[in-house]
Order: structure tokens, then C-alpha cells, then sequence
């Protein structure tokens, strides 16, 4: 005998289902009304960078990081002047600018140390590298650990 | 020698300890369902007395209440049991039923030793007290604003008030008043009105960083809050000044337990496997301390310094000699510590537990650690 099984079994449908979707005891996440920085200017950087300060540029953009900002191009596009900011440092200067910065500003540096690991490019990440050991040795493991926990990306 | 360890069964992780109120039996759990009860003996050897054998599934937290002389301790398993010892000198347990569909986490007894709070992953605290009549332990819920699992919890001194930490990145403080068995409260620098559940306080670790809270600590008086979270940081709440609180983010490892051990200082340990101090001004500002020994990797030395082992480490391991060995006398994150000799005034000697299974005694009061606490009169 052909055992005719209920309709709705021949239909794998159900397993794409998001669970959590329906779950009434999920936890949301805390909106954050703040308001947030739109992120550094390109034209400031740029013309700080050309003019040799790059210290400035930096205290720039990490003051002007749109941390926490929901925008993702907004973020990126920090980041990328992030970037572009700490390999217009000679190596040789790198020690004395991270010495130059408070703890905030060393924290902010960091995320932006691991985003840039992230995106490697024609020897970024060594720069990298030297911009990191500088940091640790002001700010050590415990920045790091903000890199993982604080609810703010950059 | 400040840093004195003991053996206290197998070199397995301790999850939690409490001393009983003469501080010559401790209460631990080996990572597994049982509690273990060792007294000192005469020579410095610690032998088993007893074991607690009531759980189903890991045990998370035990407290002892030193003078009602009650053990309580809660588990995986959803629930609590409150222990007393009989005149033959046998643990009698009493199952204390939670109410809870999830993971017990912590519990602490109150001031008073009427009370018991239990925290869960069901983001429910339980305030559990007895009812006389039916001998019979009553919990009631507080569930409002709760959004996730209850990591820690610390009483205040009045007996009604108490800090929650969270993995919601907040710490907040309830009053637990319960009119069947107690007076009203009267107002403190938290507030007023206390009903049942209220919140009488919260403060959120996540705008300035994010983390969860990994210990809360009400300082002697009740007028400061204090808690780490794994952001690798500490901070502290004072309410006279209106709720203001203090951040300190440190450069270390993230800190898992907090003891208040004077006015203005406080002991935090963690992840770094060595407790470190910490001081607080008048104006509530945290500023960090020593560590209460150096630690740095110790390279072992012994074995393999010949060349042959030099080479088969570099082979095996990637490097000529092995250093996994810490220089601090806890070989693992210290996730429990208690004030084995004083109070929060003044703590004189405290005791550690750790993943690598051991006991440390801290005497805060000798010679070394002694000068490193006077040293630190900011």
C-alpha cells in the first residue's frame, strides 16, 4: 500500500525558517539615541597630510571617528582615511605620535589597527604591525579586549 | 611569605568557595554537581569532611552563612538546597524551589541571613526567604527591567537592597523588601520608596565600552557600588554625589571577582591569575594599584636546556624553550575570591580560587604586600 503522508511534509520550506524571528524572549539590543559624528572630513586630511602634520591628521580623524555610527559607508570611509593617515608616518615616527595620545585616542587607534588588518594591501600590514606594538606597549592587552567588547565599532 | 597556596582536592577547576564563620572548613565545587567540605588540619593539610551530593548538574555558587551556620548552594540543574548541619555533625538539605527554567548562576545569603538572592539565566533573580509556618523556602521573582542572564549579585548592608550584574552590559540595584518578614526600610542614599522589585538604580557599562559584568561589590557603609566588567574595566558608583559614576578603563586582562577591602580600596582579580589593587578617591575616581606579585613567564629551565630538547621544542612547538609555565602563583583566571580574615573596612588576608584547581591565601597585612597597600595613599 502507497501510505499517502500529510501535504505538508513533502515541503523542506520549514527548515529555512528563522527561529528566532518568532521567539518573544529575545533580547534586543539597547537603541542608541546618541546622536553620532558623520566622520573626518577627506579635504582636512588630506590637506593636514600634505602639509607633514601627520599628527594632527591623526588626532583628526580619531577624534572625528564616527563610532557606533549604524551607516557602514560612513565607517568604511573613515576607515579607509584611518588608514591612509597611519602609512603617511614614517616608522621611525610612529613611536613618538602613539606617545603624543591619550588613552581614549589609543583605544579608538587600536580598532582601527585591527580593521586595517582586515583589508591588507601592498605592505600595509607591516606598517601595521609597528603602529600595534606601539599601542600595546602604552595600552596593552586590556585595549585589545576593547577592540572585542565595546559595543561601538568603529 | 604573602602568597601561601593550599591544596584542597584535585588539581581541577575550582568554580566557587565559601568559608564557614571560623574559617576552618571550606566549602568548594570541583567544576561537577558535588560541594566538598575540607577542614584544616593541625600540620596545614586540608582533609575532606564531607560531601554535599544533592545536585544534578554543575554547581555554580555556594555561600555560608557565618552565623545562622547555613550552606546554600545553586546549580545548573535550576536549583538551590539550603544545608544545615545536624547535632551529629551531617548536612541536612532542604531542596529550595526556584521557580526558574534556566542555569542557577550565583547566590548570596543577606546581612540579616533570613534572605537568599539567586541569580539565572531565566533573567529572573529569586529572593528566597523562609515561611515559618510551612518550614518552607518561598522565592519570589523579580523579573523588570532583566534582559539577560544575572552573572553576580552583592547585598547591602540594610538587608533590603541589592546589585545585579548582568551580561545585558548593566548593573542595576533592587530592593528585595518582603513585608511578611521584615520591617520597612528606611530611606538610604538610593532612595526612598522600596517595594518589592523596585529599581532603585541602574547604570550601564556599554556606552562608554560594552562587556558583561562579572562581580558587583557594595562597599561597607552601602554608599558605593563597585563592579568589573569584561571590558577590562572598573568602576565604581557612589550615591550620596547623585548616582555618579566612575570608569576606569585598565591595560590588563578582564577581571572576574571584587572585594571591597578597604574604605577606599578595593581587590579586583581575573583573568590575569594575580589580584590587583585598586584605590578611590573621595570624589569616586578609580585609580589602579599594584599587583600583589609580579607575574611575567617563567621559562622552565630545568629539563630543557640541552641543545637535543632545544631543538625538538623549536620542532614541536615552534619555539627553543618552553615558557607556558606563569610566574604568578595561580597557573589559571581566578574567577572566586573571599575575605578569609577581616571585613571591608579591613581586609587582612583573602583567599583565591582558580581554573588550575588551587587555594590561595593572600595575607594583605605582612611584610611585602603590606608596604605595596601603604604605598598606595594617593
Amino acid at each position: 500500500q502507497i501510505y499517502k503522508m500529510a501535504k505538508n511534509t513533502n515541503s523542506t520550506a520549514f527548515r529555512r525558517i528563522d527561529v528566532d524571528k518568532y521567539s518573544e524572549d529575545n533580547y534586543k539590543e539597547d537603541v542608541d539615541n546618541e546622536t553620532v559624528t558623520a566622520g573626518p572630513s577627506e579635504n582636512e586630511v588630506m590637506s593636514l597630510i600634505s602639509q607633514n602634520k601627520q599628527l594632527d591628521a591623526l588626532k583628526y580623524v580619531l577624534a572625528n571617528s564616527p563610532l557606533g555610527n549604524k551607516n557602514q559607508a560612513v565607517r568604511d570611509a573613515a576607515l579607509t582615511l584611518a588608514l591612509r593617515v597611519m602609512l603617511s608616518f614614517k616608522t621611525s615616527q610612529i613611536e613618538e605620535a602613539v606617545k603624543q595620545l591619550d588613552y581614549e585616542q589609543r583605544d579608538i587607534l587600536m580598532k582601527y589597527i585591527y580593521r586595517g588588518f582586515e583589508v591588507p594591501n601592498e605592505g600595509s600590514s607591516a606598517q601595521l604591525l609597528v603602529w600595534h606594538d606601539k599601542v600595546f606597549n602604552h595600552s596593552g592587552v586590556g585595549s585589545i579586549v576593547r577592540v572585542l567588547t565595546d559595543k561601538k565599532k568603529v | 611569605m604573602s602568597a601561601s597556596i593550599q591544596k584542597v582536592g584535585p588539581a581541577i577547576p575550582i568554580q566557587c568557595h565559601a568559608w564557614s564563620s571560623d574559617r576552618q572548613t571550606i566549602a568548594v565545587s570541583h567544576n561537577d554537581k558535588l560541594v566538598e567540605l575540607y577542614k584544616q588540619q593541625p600540620g596545614g593539610s586540608w582533609n575532606q569532611t564531607d560531601i554535599l551530593d544533592q545536585h544534578d548538574l554543575r554547581v555554580n555558587d555556594i555561600d555560608w552563612a557565618p552565623n545562622t551556620n547555613r550552606i546554600v548552594t545553586c546549580s545548573a540543574d535550576r536549583n538551590a538546597y539550603v544545608w544545615v548541619q545536624g547535632a551529629d555533625g551531617k548536612w541536612k538539605h532542604t531542596l529550595v524551589l526556584l521557580r526558574i527554567n534556566r542555569a542557577a548562576t550565583c547566590v548570596r545569603w543577606s546581612p540579616q541571613e533570613n534572605k537568599f538572592a539567586v541569580g539565572s539565566g531565566a533573567r529572573i533573580i529569586s529572593i528566597c526567604y523562609l515561611d515559618e509556618e510551612k518550614d518552607w523556602w518561598v522565592a519570589k521573582h523579580i523579573r523588570k527591567p532583566l534582559r539577560s542572564t544575572i552573572t553576580t549579585v552583592d547585598w547591602h548592608p540594610n538587608n533590603i537592597l541589592l546589585a545585579a550584574g548582568c551580561t545585558d552590559f548593566k548593573v542595576r540595584v533592587f530592593s528585595t523588601y518582603i513585608k511578611e518578614i521584615e520591617p520597612k526600610p528606611s530611606a538610604t542614599e538610593w532612595g526612598a520608596k522600596m517595594p518589592f522589585a523596585n529599581l532603585m538604580a541602574e547604570f550601564s557599562n556599554s556606552p562608554t565600552g560594552g562587556g558583561w559584568i562579572h562581580a558587583v561589590a557594595f562597599n561597607e557603609e552601602g554608599t558605593r557600588l563597585a563592579w568589573v566588567g569584561h571590558d577590562s574595566s572598573i568602576a565604581v558608583a557612589d550615591a550620596p554625589s547623585g548616582m555618579v559614576m566612575m570608569k576606569l578603563k585598565t591595560n590588563l586582562l578582564p577581571f572576574l571577582s571584587l572585594l571591597w577591602i578597604g574604605p577606599n580600596r578595593l581587590l579586583a582579580a581575573g583573568h590575569d591569575c594575580v589580584p590587583v589593587l585598586f584605590h578611590v578617591d573621595s570624589a569616586g575616581k578609580v585609580s589602579q594599584g599594584p599587583k600583589l606579585e609580579e607575574g611575567g613567564n617563567v621559562v622552565e629551565a630545568t629539563a630543557a636546556a640541552s641543545a637535543k630538547n632545544m631543538f625538538k621544542n623549536k620542532d614541536r612547538l615552534g619555539q627553543e624553550l618552553v615558557d607556558s609555565r606563569l610566574g604568578t602563583t595561580h597557573q589559571n583566571q581566578i574567577n572566586s575570591m573571599r575575605i578569609l580574615e577581616g571585613n571591608k573596612v579591613e581586609a587582612r588576608r583573602v583567599s583565591t580560587t582558580a581554573g588550575d584547581g588551587a587555594l590561595v591565601i593572600w595575607n594583605l597585612a605582612s611584610g611585602a604586600l603590606a608596604g605595596k597597600l601603604a604605598a598606595l595613599k594617593i
